[in-house]
């Protein structure tokens, strides 16, 4: 769900959110409308006030796992954590993380991926949410989401600053702060709806 | 820590487990660096995105990503620095940081300098100030303060 349908619908700080946010068109490549965050990290009172904004969610959730996908999610997950008194666990690229690991694999538009975490880091039982700056297809977010599964944490939500539906995969508990529609998908949706 | 063929590898994600002992890291950084007039947090991809955020949140700057190649969209400015083996490079967004501007460098951990150098080289390329360079580990004995061109750097732990 959007940050706009809750009681939060008519908060300032989410305009500020969204305009914070650089569109930069054909990056990686041609098509693509990525989603730059790094302009809204260098505004810091809407930085503070998107960490701000996630903590108060999740302060009284009980939630004892803030687990960040790298690399963005780690811009955002470990201020999260800190000020709601969680761990923060890294969600890393293969072969990054020393020791121990467990691995998911996921699937890319060409090809497959892979996500890893330390063996022991979570615990049976422990509430876990999973951030990432954005998210499309929901690829990456359910691989994290069987990661904390697999060593039996629950995971309460997915947090990320940025919803952009692909419409091909729906996840029910993620909580998204704005939402960004690339242009050819408004060509498409108005196309569709006449 | 780790052994990995040679290499004590410093693994700083038990410390994130820890929420006291990591919430005192950030602290004693801020503590630090709150009355520096410091408007720039630069991080080191991926660990120095860990430490450096909560910093720059907490002493009120903006935060800079100092990414590897071709992961910042749009425009970059680049620094190449020597390896063991061959050379890589670090990329900051143009337009991030701007002239006069004061700035601290964060990374988890300082070994031959090479990185912290780079990234000095880029924050100074831009017209600022680097003030000091934060890291929680040195390894003193790959002599990495050395490369920082006098620059000053701050760390909590040495492991030798």
């Amino acid at each position: 769900m959007f940050a706009a349908e809750t009681e939060l619908k008519e908060d300032p700080r989410l305009q500020a959110i969204f305009e914070a946010i650089r569109v930069i068109p054909n990056f990686p490549k041609p098509g693509i409308m990525f989603q730059d965050i790094t302009t809204l990290l260098l505004n810091h009172k809407v930085f503070k006030d998107t960490v701000d904004m996630f903590v108060d969610r999740y302060r009284d959730m009980d939630i004892s796992v803030v687990a960040g996908v790298e690399a963005r999610g780690f811009m955002f997950g470990p201020s999260i954590a800190l000020a709601i008194g969680a761990k923060f666990v890294p969600l890393r690229k293969p072969k990054k993380l020393p020791g121990e690991v467990i691995s998911e694999a996921y699937e890319l538009e060409y090809g497959t991926d892979c996500l890893e975490m330390h063996v022991g880091a979570v615990q049976p039982g422990e509430r876990a949410v999973v951030i990432d700056d954005l998210v499309a297809t929901g690829g990456t977010l359910s691989a994290a989401i069987k990661l904390l599964e697999r060593v039996g944490a629950e995971v309460a939500e997915c947090a990320c600053v940025i919803g952009l539906p692909q419409f091909k995969v729906k996840l029910d508990s993620v909580y998204m702060l704005v939402f960004h529609l690339p242009f050819n998908q408004i060509l498409t949706i108005y196309l569709f709806f006449g | 820590m780790g052994l990995i063929a040679g290499i004590m590898f410093q693994d700083i994600t038990t410390l994130l487990l820890a929420p006291n002992a990591f919430k005192d890291t950030i602290d004693l950084f801020v503590e630090r660096y709150k009355n520096k007039n410091i408007s720039v947090v630069a991080g080191i991809e991926a660990r120095g995105f860990i430490f450096g955020p909560p910093i720059a949140l907490a002493i009120g700057a903006k935060f800079v990503p100092l990414r590897k190649p071709r992961k910042l969209p749009g425009e970059v400015m680049s620094e190449e620095y020597i390896l063991e083996y061959g050379s890589d490079c670090l990329e900051m967004h143009i337009g991030a940081v701007e002239q006069g501007e004061r700035a601290l460098v964060v990374d988890d951990l300082i070994a031959t300098g090479g990185t912290l150098c780079a990234a000095m080289k880029l924050l100074e390329r831009a017209g600022a100030e680097v003030v000091e360079c934060a890291c929680l580990i040195e390894l003193p004995d790959l002599k990495g303060r050395e490369r920082l061109n006098g620059k000053p750097l701050y760390v909590l732990v040495e492991s030798h």
